[in-house]
């Protein structure tokens, strides 16, 4: 089976985002780049499908700048087969949507996995867009993965509002991964050594024919309010004491 | 323009807080981007229970649709309804809470009307641009939605819940609804059985983080003092992750966004992706060893202390206001 894993270049989640003076983008400057935490875990769950015996060859698409071939060697090195990284401008998810769908009809993938959110612009939309605009089913927030009736199916269990849901799922469909699907490994020393000469192809988005004119402007970018605090108690008694007469919360 | 479609979730003959919440945005949404009514869109297999509690929404007017194919979520069937009662009632602008029903089906409504969509969305502008957090919440976005036909999904903690109000009539909407042929299968659903408010809409929010160092800590150690206030439990991405609680605990950027009149920090130290689901609370205290916690740098009150003393004490103390 072919597993197509969209991933995306995104700030790594321990480097503190400023808004720049001019508000119209982010300080970049120290920024670490690094693959979205959530594509990690899918490319992993491709991997753990793989390993568990399916015969399966396992594709990484990006859509962004020539920057992100770092990020995909990334997913190459963790032991995926091949990339292609479609250069367009990934901010607009309805863009994105559209690109991947032009890329599933050009691969024919039996399965997408990706995650269920970028960290950037946490948007938690292009994997059901694209799921309606190809129209396969999705199985969105998943904790659990499980190929079913001959790789026809899959079992997958989803987080859901106060508790978790299960649900079959005919394949080709979309899957969305959440935080506890996996625990994604790390690339090893023969596995980046390997990623270098595995196959990445680019492709100009024009050339794929997909309407990329995006539906959302960002105007501006404002920081987020500062929040006072820092003020320190002693003791439990001056906790309380403070929530009940100054904060009047108790 | 039209009118403004919302999504009324429902779930075991209720309809919740954030149905009410989305109202509200719908209502704002109407005023601010291109006027018409506000029209409440409820299906399922079977809603005669819920559609006396849908007209005091102080909405329009209620369009019902059932079917068979509705009597569990799934993300491609719910679309469809609500794309017909969307044709049905002139809408076209959809508003969903941001709720795991309401981000799992948006994005496909969006798909199948041809509609922006921005998720999240925490304010509506008097310009009909839409205020959004990105990077875990240090940065807000003013977005231009594109086109006449928009689809939000709205932050809970970010506008008010409607109140009772008037009731509506109810028209049923005349559309035939069927399972695709690839249709997903419902299998069962475990839901995570709790007498405790719930975590979204709670006034009182007690969270616990790696600090707790077990499952059986959050039992033995958080939850009578959860208990003894009142309070929702919540837990850190750490915490999560390290296996001591259930996913839907997890309070933060890929978790649930709360904003309670008192937030306790227990043994949490403060992670971005954790800040970014807390930090519009009212007043948040915390409770951590380590005086170089982030946490304490947006606390209101800090106590450096050993919680494994010091939230017993508290727990007896406030049993006895």
């Amino acid at each position: 089976m072919k597993i197509l894993v969209p991933v995306k270049r995104v700030p790594d989640a321990e480097t503190t985002i400023k808004v720049n003076p001019e508000g119209n983008g982010i300080v970049e400057a120290g920024v670490k780049w690094v693959v979205n935490p959530f594509c990690e875990i899918a490319i992993e769950e491709a991997l753990r499908i793989k390993e568990s015996g399916v015969e399966a060859e396992i594709v990484l698409v990006t859509i962004g700048t020539s920057d992100s071939q770092e990020q995909l060697r990334t997913g190459l090195a963790m032991g995926a087969d091949r990339a292609i990284l479609v250069t367009a401008d990934n901010s607009d998810p309805w863009v994105v949507a559209r690109v991947l769908a032009k890329i599933i009809e050009k691969e024919s993938p039996d399965v997408v996995i990706m995650g269920k959110q970028a960290i950037d612009d946490d948007s938690n939309v292009v994997g059901q867009l694209l799921a309606e605009l190809i129209g396969w089913p999705q199985a969105t927030f998943i904790s659990e993965f499980k190929l079913e009736d001959g790789n026809a199916a899959a079992t997958c269990v989803r987080e859901i509002d106060g508790g978790l849901e299960t649900i079959k799922v005919p394949l080709p469909a979309i899957i969305t991964a959440d935080l506890r699907l996996n625990e994604p490994r790390y690339a090893s020393l023969p596995g980046i050594m390997k990623a270098r000469k595995k196959p990445l192809e680019e492709i100009d988005a024009g050339s794929l024919g997909a309407d990329l004119t995006p539906m959302l402007t960002v105007k501006s970018l404002t920081p987020p309010a500062e929040r006072k605090g820092g003020r320190m108690v002693e003791s439990v008694d001056e906790l309380i004491s403070v929530l009940q007469t100054e904060a009047k919360v108790l | 323009m039209g009118n403004v479609l919302v999504y009324a979730e429902h779930a075991h003959g209720k309809l919740p807080k954030a149905t009410a919440v989305a109202v509200t945005a719908a209502k704002e949404a109407a005023a601010k981007m291109g006027g018409g009514d506000v029209i409440l869109g409820l299906f399922g297999s079977d809603v005669s229970g819920l559609t006396d509690a849908a007209g005091k929404l102080g909405v329009s007017k209620v369009a019902t649709l059932e079917s068979p194919a509705l009597e569990h979520h799934a993300a491609d069937v719910a679309a469809a309804a609500l794309k017909a009662i969307a044709e049905a009632t002139d809408c076209d602008r959809v508003v969903f809470a941001s709720t795991s029903k309401g981000k799992d089906i948006a994005p496909r409504l969006a798909g199948a009307m041809g509609a922006s969509i921005a998720t999240d969305v925490t304010g509506i502008n008097d310009d009909g641009s839409i205020e959004r957090p990105m990077y875990a919440g240090n940065a807000f976005a003013t977005v231009e939605m594109h086109g006449d036909k928009k689809v939000l999904t709205v932050r809970t903690t970010a506008f008010e819940a409607q109140a009772d109000e008037g009731s509506a009539a109810v028209e049923a909407v005349g559309a035939d609804i069927s399972a695709p042929a690839n249709a997903i299968q419902f299998v069962s659903v475990e839901e995570t059985k709790s007498d405790r408010p719930v975590l979204t809409e709670a006034e009182r929010v007690v969270a616990g983080g790696r600090g707790l160092k077990s499952g059986e800590n959050f039992t033995t150690v958080l939850e009578p003092l959860v208990d003894a206030l009142g309070a929702a439990m919540g837990a850190s991405r750490a915490a999560v992750d390290a296996g001591y609680v259930p996913n839907d605990l997890q309070v933060g950027q890929t978790g649930k966004v709360v904003a309670p009149t008192l937030y306790i920090a227990v043994g949490i130290s403060g992670a971005i992706q954790h800040l970014a689901g807390m930090k519009d609370s009212k007043v948040i205290a915390s409770i951590n060893k380590d005086p170089e916690a982030p946490i304490f740098q947006i606390s209101d009150f800090g106590l450096v202390a050993d919680l494994f003393e010091a939230v017993p004490e508290m727990t007896e103390k406030v049993k006895g206001l």
